[in-house]
């Protein structure tokens, strides 16, 4: 078998649910807390225990699986799935199996060319697991500590069909499927804290063909960047051994960043028989048809519709809409300095060019935080808009709101940067600057027609940057030629 | 001697002040100090807890403010129920050192009562036997004749209730485990509907079959306890949201104009024929007493033990798997890794009785076998369910023998299978979920108990107890004790 091959991915996410307590106990999910200091008898398996649903992760799960279009099952279970792990309390992981909480869903991704449906396959509900934390490496470990205040934590699975065909259309599709949860408020998006987690199914099989090729798993991706590089290096890892007649085993693999590869895991941690029956300990969900459909009612908009909206409506870029677009908060932000403003364009350009560039970051908490409401924004663009201020200056005082937290008008009342567009004031300065650089007029009648600009910036630098540049261009071209 | 009293009499008692709970616990833990060595009922004796408990309840019936009817009654727990900060070992080695840090909802709910913990009464390790002789740590003896077994696997709860060292005690019944070795130690076992008593606490053996229930000298007794350890429970999901009747009240009626059912398949050849004799005059005392019997099929009962055997170990496989040495109880040192640490822990934390089902329900679980065995299993346990909504379409409750045979002599049983016989009759009600209470219905020439077991629809205990305190009333084997000296 040789080249050209087709590429086939599925992706399998991981998303921690941003409930309060934890998916079968009434423990906090708050992250960064001392070890096992989030636990009770039900996390830590402790004999006897019993698991009790947390109702608002089924809410979360169900919202989800409304946005990518999944039929909910109304009847749905869960199931024990078995393997002997000792960051896992009970040895067993409450899962759900045969009977998920939903399928047969779409997500819409675009990647360079036109947008693509990928099929979602299922989306279900498990438990998290610990955490090992080991004494030196983990080879030689001296001593390894479990820390229980993540096992329990609800995580939401959401399996794609083997629909993506690059790994870039991977990362478009996790880019998308980040933007769904983060807009419905079900997940924080935060990959670095572990709250999106992906795995993927990476095989490669002849152009044209239907039959799929040997399928290998990378577990455990928790960046963009790692998803995309790493398929990037199986692809071509793949490619390289069916081009030399190599046969390919079905494993699973790990990304190692540093050396920018996979490696295959021993194949006893994945020999996996895991025994999955239906959890004793709880009764099968029997949820409500009205109760589905008032979530669905409850939806907001998502992100492509939004997209959508916000190049048809403010005349934005595709671009510029898929950028403000990403996120709620920052969506929101947008719309509401746009309606007060009644400048989209203008805010848009604000938003994405001086405003991401202060924030910390553009997610919903960094925007809520963020010191220049919409309103302060829209007041700012006032202020260009009818001349008090230079475009320039503006961007000083956008600074300053952002330290200080004040309106643009006190800012700019305050350090008197009300531009100056007086003709008899601006005068006298020309004047002076044309005296100052007599060299400069000289280059400037020999045809050296770039020593304008720098005339108009001696007039500039003299008033602090007040001065109108129109009215200083206008008056340069009256007095140069006179001199 | 209070120690000999039910729990209503010895309610009166503190009632009218002859008695106090004090007195009480002293007079059973005095007991317990002189008899326990023979018997071997308890694990753990508390007695501490009890005299502290006993105090409180004085003051409250010198204020003229009990609780109810449990205030100051001296019980006692199988070790499978979970009691903070008192060992709760399961019989096993496994959890020998294990001190729960939380209390069993019916824990909670008996303390909520008043009762007086005198201590945890030994089992088969997890629960798995018919015997208590698969505890890891010693064999309890039967009172009646201290060669032979109490049953299991709750023999602990049975024994001391027979013995007279407790005025109640507490067991669980996943195939029969409180009403065979209550049939065995002569007195009642109660298995409540699966779901009316919350299982939040009890250390699991298998999840879809696991009741708690009691042990007690009458069936008016048994009635007052349900009363309090039954109901819904926020921390456990397949404890129904049913109303609670009072138990107690409902023994009134009588069994007049009652239909109750013989089930043909449960007279099977092979069984014990003083058995068979005892049960069917118990019968003849129902119809003495107004009740209407017919016969009635239940066809899958010889499919049910089968069954039992697959649900129960595969659920065990399952629950069991938490025993790794990472979190409490036994670690065996000296591991290279943390796999070999795990598999050496269970090879020498577990017997050989919960090894055995262990592997039996890894493998039944295992892919592949999953539809030829524990998905035909669960086909079973439908049929069978089936069969008594059938048969309680024309009765109102059945009434059988508890066991084939009476208590066997220690280490007469080797065979498992012979031993899984045992609960012939007392699987099916288990895998139908349904409520059953054994109690006592005559005794063999050798002077060994003989239970007799009547069976009702779901959340009907009152029936059962009903019909159950209707032959009591009118025969007197609940009165005879075993001569222990
Ligand atoms: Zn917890």
């Amino acid at each position: 078998m040789s080249g050209p091959y087709e590429t086939v991915i599925g992706l399998e996410v991981h998303a921690q649910l941003r409930t309060r307590t934890k998916m079968f106990c009434g423990c906090s999910t708050g992250f960064g807390a001392a070890p096992n200091t989030q636990t009770c008898p039900v996390c830590q398996g402790n004999p006897g225990s019993l698991p009790v649903i947390n109702k608002r992760a089924i809410e979360f799960g169900i919202r989800t699986a409304l946005a990518l279009g999944c039929t909910v099952n109304l009847q749905n279970r869960f199931a024990r799935k078995h393997y002997f792990y000792p960051d896992m309390p009970k040895n067993y992981q409450i899962s759900q199996y045969e009977e998920p909480l939903a399928e047969h869903g779409t997500l819409e991704v675009a990647a360079g060319g036109a947008p693509r449906v990928i099929g979602i396959q299922r989306l279900h509900l498990e438990e998290d697991v610990g955490k090992l934390v080991h004494e030196g490496e983990f080879a030689t470990a001296r001593a390894s500590h479990v820390d229980y205040n993540r096992a329990g934590v609800p995580l939401m699975e959401i399996v794609s069909k083997p629909d993506l065909r690059s790994p870039e259309e991977a990362g478009a599709y996790l880019r998308a499927l980040r933007a769904i949860v983060v807009y419905l408020g079900v997940c924080d998006g935060n990959m670095e804290e572990g709250s999106l987690r992906c795995d993927a199914n990476v095989s490669l099989r002849i152009a044209g063909s239907d039959v799929l090729g040997t399928k290998v798993e990378i577990k455990n991706l928790n960046s963009f960047r790692h998803v995309q590089h790493a398929l990037e290096y199986e692809v071509k890892r793949q490619a390289q051994a069916l081009d030399v007649g190599e046969r390919l085993t079905q494993e699973t693999r790990l990304w190692d960043p540093e050396r920018g590869r996979t490696v295959a895991m021993r194949s006893k941690e994945f020999a996996h028989d895991y025994r999955y029956f239906p959890e004793p300990d709880l009764p099968p969900l029997d949820l409500a048809a009205t109760e589905v459909e008032r979530l669905r009612g409850d939806l907001p908009e998502l992100p492509a519709a939004k997209r959508v909206r916000f190049v048809q409506a403010y005349g934005l870029s595709p671009h510029e809409a898929e950028l403000l677009g990403q996120g709620r908060g920052l969506a929101d932000y947008f719309e509401a300095a746009a309606r007060e403003s009644g400048k989209p364009k203008a805010v848009a350009n604000w938003v994405l060019n001086e405003l991401l560039r202060e924030l910390p970051g553009d997610d919903d908490a960094a925007v809520a935080a963020c010191p220049i409401t919409p309103s302060r924004l829209a007041g700012l663009l006032a202020l260009i808009d009818d001349g008090t201020i230079s475009g320039k200056i503006a961007k000083d005082v956008f600074e300053k709101m952002f330290r200080s937290g004040e309106d643009a008008r006190a800012i700019v009342g305050r350090e008197g940067l009300t531009q100056v567009a007086d003709t008899d004031t601006l005068a006298g300065v020309v004047d002076q600057v044309l005296a100052q650089h007599a060299k400069v007029v000289e280059d400037w009648r020999n045809g050296k027609k770039a020593a304008l600009g720098f005339l108009v910036g001696q007039v500039m630098k003299s008033t602090q940057g007040k001065a109108n540049p129109a009215v200083v261009n206008q008056l340069l071209g009256e007095k140069l030629p006179k001199v | 001697m209070l120690a000999a009293l039910s729990i209503e009499a010895l309610g009166a008692r503190f009632r009218d002040g002859s008695a106090t709970p004090s007195a009480a616990a002293r007079d059973y833990l005095a007991r317990i100090e002189a008899l326990d060595p023979k018997v071997r009922a308890f694990m753990t004796v508390t007695p501490d807890v009890a005299l502290a408990q006993a105090a409180e309840a004085d003051a409250r019936f010198e204020a003229g403010a009990p609780r109810g009817s449990l205030d100051g009654v001296p019980i006692a727990l199988k070790d499978v129920l979970c009691t903070r900060g008192i060992r709760t070992a399961c019989g096993s080695k496994i959890l020998e050192r294990f001190v729960p840090p939380y209390d069993a909802t019916v824990v909670r709910r008996l303390q909520e009562a008043g009762t007086v913990l005198l201590g945890k009464l030994n089992m088969d390790e997890f629960a798995m036997g018919s015997s208590t002789e698969n505890s890891a740590f010693f064999t309890t003896r039967n009172p009646w004749d201290l060669g032979r077994v109490p049953g299991g696997s709750s023999g602990g709860s049975a024994a001391a209730v027979a013995a007279d060292l407790a005025a109640a005690t507490f067991g669980t019944d996943t195939g029969g485990s409180i009403r065979q070795p209550a049939a065995f130690c002569g007195n009642v076992g109660l298995k409540p509907t699966y779901g009316r008593v919350s299982r939040y606490g009890l250390v699991a053996f298998a999840s879809s079959l696991d009741q708690i229930g009691p042990f007690t000298k009458t069936v008016a007794d048994a009635a007052l306890v349900l009363r309090v350890i039954a109901g819904a429970d926020p921390m456990d999901s397949t404890a129904a949201v049913v109303p609670v009747p009072d138990y107690r009240a409902a023994l009134a009626g009588g069994v007049a104009g009652l239909r109750i059912g013989i089930p043909r398949e449960y007279f099977i050849d092979g069984m014990d024929p003083e058995v068979e004799r005892a049960v069917r005059a118990a019968v003849d005392v129902l119809r003495g007493l107004g009740a209407k019997t017919e016969e009635v099929s239940l066809p899958h009962t010889e499919y049910g033990l089968a069954a039992y055997y697959l649900i129960g170990p595969a659920e065990a496989s399952s629950n069991l798997a938490r025993y790794d040495g990472v979190k409490y109880g036994l670690r065996l040192p000296g591991a290279r890794d943390v796999i070999e640490m795990e598999s050496r822990t269970r090879a020498a934390g577990f017997g050989r009785e919960v090894k055995r089902r262990i592997m039996l329900g890894t493998y039944a679980l295992s892919a592949g076998y999953y539809d030829a065995y524990y998905g035909q299993a669960l086909r079973v346990r439908t049929l069978v369910a089936r069969d008594f909504q059938t048969a309680f379409q024309t009765v109102d409750a059945i009434v059988a023998p508890t066991t084939p045979g009476v208590a066997f002599k220690i280490g007469e049983k080797e065979d498992p299978l012979q031993m899984y016989l045992n609960d012939v009759f007392t699987i099916p009600t288990s895998l139908a979920g349904l409520p059953g209470v054994s109690l006592p219905a005559g005794f063999t020439l050798a002077g060994l108990p003989i239970g007799l077991q009547v069976i009702g629809k779901a959340y009907d205990e009152a029936t059962v107890l009903r019909v159950a305190h209707a032959y009591e009333r009118a025969t007197d084997w609940h009165a005879r004790k075993p001569a222990l000296s």
